[in-house]
């Protein structure tokens, strides 16, 4: 009887190894929907933009291969003037928008950071706008800045200033889009801003001041490098946030305006061109390349951006 | 609370008021800047016409009335009491969806092991990199093979193949205690009851922001419920300002009762919940 009974071996190594099913029950909506909406999508997403693909006229659905992607650095395709104009908007509205976003917010922070009475009634109505809705920003900035009719333009003229063709000229109707994008969004990052400032130990700062350094030298050896990941973390989620303009420029442009003599609006941001595409020409073979050809994009700027402070730490 | 370090000597001088009263006049004169849009529109939104545009600025209206609401309700083209309605069920509905289906997964990568998980969780990540735009055509289109276009389900749905909600829960859940669940679990409580009434009651605040934030950013969405609702009485009230905005191209006052109507939830459960809302985005943001 020196060998074990090979059923019990087998019966309690098969209980050991019983499939247990109960984490994966758990799992299992939040999988499924996972699967269909964000797997599944990705392949599809890669396979649609190999074809020209008409949702309305399925029947002629065509295998293109690279065409779609072609096109895009085709200087003589329909897609490349549009698509490099609206991406060169987003460039410039990306380059503009983020250092704003970043030292406006910033600046508010560390005002906020100062021990006054009142200051949670502050933080509390520069944070507001950014409960609002894109659409209700994109209707404020529509109503506030049309060049005719619109409300600033109506003030300005009483006080006999200067009216600039805000939302039909350039580069006004940037700077419309811009103003309106700010005053939506700074609160949010200052909030993120302000809880990063009030994680730096106090103890920082008092012994930098018995060493002897001053109020500046210590805002910058103490505070901004203590900000970094924050910073970083910062710029990163403003450049998405920043490519995917969409509803101010809708609202206050019509999508896009003032038209240019190169084809594409001045205001037209990729977004928009991407949403023309796929689902105003019904496209959707060439606007999911060009999607990828932009979520490409993003993705680089992102890890260089994240490699390059970090590096710098 | 760190005071920044170039002001603090100088505000504990009792001499030194008057670079607080500067500091006070700076941040109100920010703060009027940034509040002044919005009691604006609900002000426009009160006026008769006639009192839209005058030289002399009125915050509270002259002849107060609510004809520009009145005109908007009336409108059977603009049906903005069914789209308040649709944005309320649309909402609602994904924010209980959202906190039940993360949860209980967030639950299971908290505290069970089983073959996979850690495969399956890196894919979860995985997608924290991939920009939302990939998914803008593809999801469309699934959305339409499965016969959800120009539905609420179809609006609903694909925002529950996130992860943030799952992410922040599972974090939420790794910070409990596990003694209560495993003296549970060896009284003979299945991993059901102990998720059910220990983890849960437990992460009432958690649950509470993750609600916040979920409601928040789909009462707000603009674009996809834009591409995915055609019919005029489906719309919720982000794409339905949209139409207003075509409609009244410039009745400003029907068009800022409109944007009242949109803003009025939001704000009122932002001041009533300020201290969560804020709370909601300063977690979302150290974590990254």
């Amino acid at each position: 009887m020196t060998t074990a009974n090979p059923v019990l071996k087998t019966s309690a190594a098969s209980a050991k190894r019983r499939f247990d099913w109960v984490p994966y029950l758990f799992i299992l909506p939040h999988l499924m929907f996972f699967a269909v909406f964000a797997g599944f999508p990705f392949f599809l997403g890669l396979v649609i933009s190999l074809f020209e693909y008409d949702f309305l006229r399925p029947e002629a659905t065509r295998f293109v291969g690279a065409l779609n992607y072609t096109n895009l650095f085709t200087s003589t395709s329909v897609e490349f003037p549009v698509f490099w104009n609206a991406l060169g908007n987003t460039f410039e509205f990306v380059l503009i928008s983020v250092p704003l976003l970043v030292v406006i917010p910033l600046g508010l922070a560390l005002l906020l950071n100062i021990n006054l009475a009142g200051k949670n009634v502050y933080r509390a109505i520069y944070f507001a706008p950014w409960v609002l809705s894109s659409a209700v920003v994109g209707l404020l900035g529509f109503w506030i800045f049309q060049s005719q009719g619109g409300l600033l333009n109506y003030y300005l003229k009483d006080l006999g200033w200067f009216t600039p063709r805000w939302l039909s000229s350039m580069p006004w109707a940037w700077y419309a889009i811009l103003i309106v994008t700010v005053w939506w969004t700074s609160g949010f990052n200052m909030i993120i801003i302000l809880a990063a400032l009030q994680n730096i130990p106090a103890t920082l700062y008092e012994s930098a001041s018995i060493d002897g350094a001053n109020s500046w030298q210590r805002f910058v050896y103490i505070t901004i490098p203590m900000l970094r990941p924050v910073l970083v973390f910062i710029v990163i989620i403003t450049i998405i946030a920043s490519f995917n303009l969409f509803a101010q420029p809708l609202f206050m442009t019509n999508g896009g305006g003032p038209a240019q003599s190169g084809g594409g609006g001045a205001t037209e941001p990729i977004m928009i061109r991407i949403y023309n595409e796929s689902f105003v020409r019904n496209r959707m073979g060439s606007g999911a390349a060009m999607s990828f050809v932009v979520a490409g994009i993003m993705m680089v700027i992102s890890y260089f951006n994240f490699r390059i402070f970090r590096t710098r730490e | 609370m760190t005071p920044i370090p170039f002001l603090r000597r100088q505000l504990r001088n009792p001499r030194l008021t008057a670079q607080r009263l500067i500091l006070y006049i700076i941040l109100t004169a920010i703060a009027l800047l940034i509040i002044l849009p919005l009691l604006w529109m609900l002000s426009t939104s009160l006026k008769p016409k006639s009192e839209w545009f005058l030289p002399q600025i009125y915050w509270v209206p002259r002849t107060f009335t609510l004809d520009n609401y009145q005109k908007i309700l009336d409108n059977p083209t603009l049906p903005i009491a069914r789209w308040f309605l649709n944005s309320i069920f649309v909402s609602s509905m994904t924010t209980f969806l959202i906190l039940v289906v993360d949860s209980a997964a967030a639950y299971a990568y908290a505290r069970m092991e089983f073959p996979g998980k850690r495969i399956l969780y890196g894919l979860l990540l995985a997608t924290l990199f991939l920009p939302g735009i990939m998914f803008l055509v593809p999801n469309f289109l699934t959305v339409a093979n499965l016969g959800l276009l120009n539905s609420y389900v179809g609006v609903i749905v694909p925002g529950l193949a996130g992860v943030f909600g799952l992410f922040f829960m599972r974090q939420f859940f790794e910070s409990l205690p596990k003694e209560l669940e495993e003296a549970a679990y060896i009284d003979g409580a299945t991993r059901l009851q102990t998720f059910l009434y220990i983890a849960l009651p437990l992460s009432k605040p958690a649950l509470a922001t993750l609600g916040i934030i979920t409601f928040l950013g789909s009462w707000n969405d603009f674009l996809w419920p834009l591409l995915i609702l055609r019919d005029r009485e489906l719309l919720t009230l982000p794409p339905g300002l949209r139409t207003l905005q075509g409609a009244y191209t410039s009745e400003y006052g029907q068009m800022m009762a409109g944007a009242v109507i949109t803003s009025i939830p939001v704000l009122v459960l932002y001041v009533m919940l300020q201290r969560y809302v804020v709370e909601s985005v300063q977690t979302a943001g150290l974590k990254g």
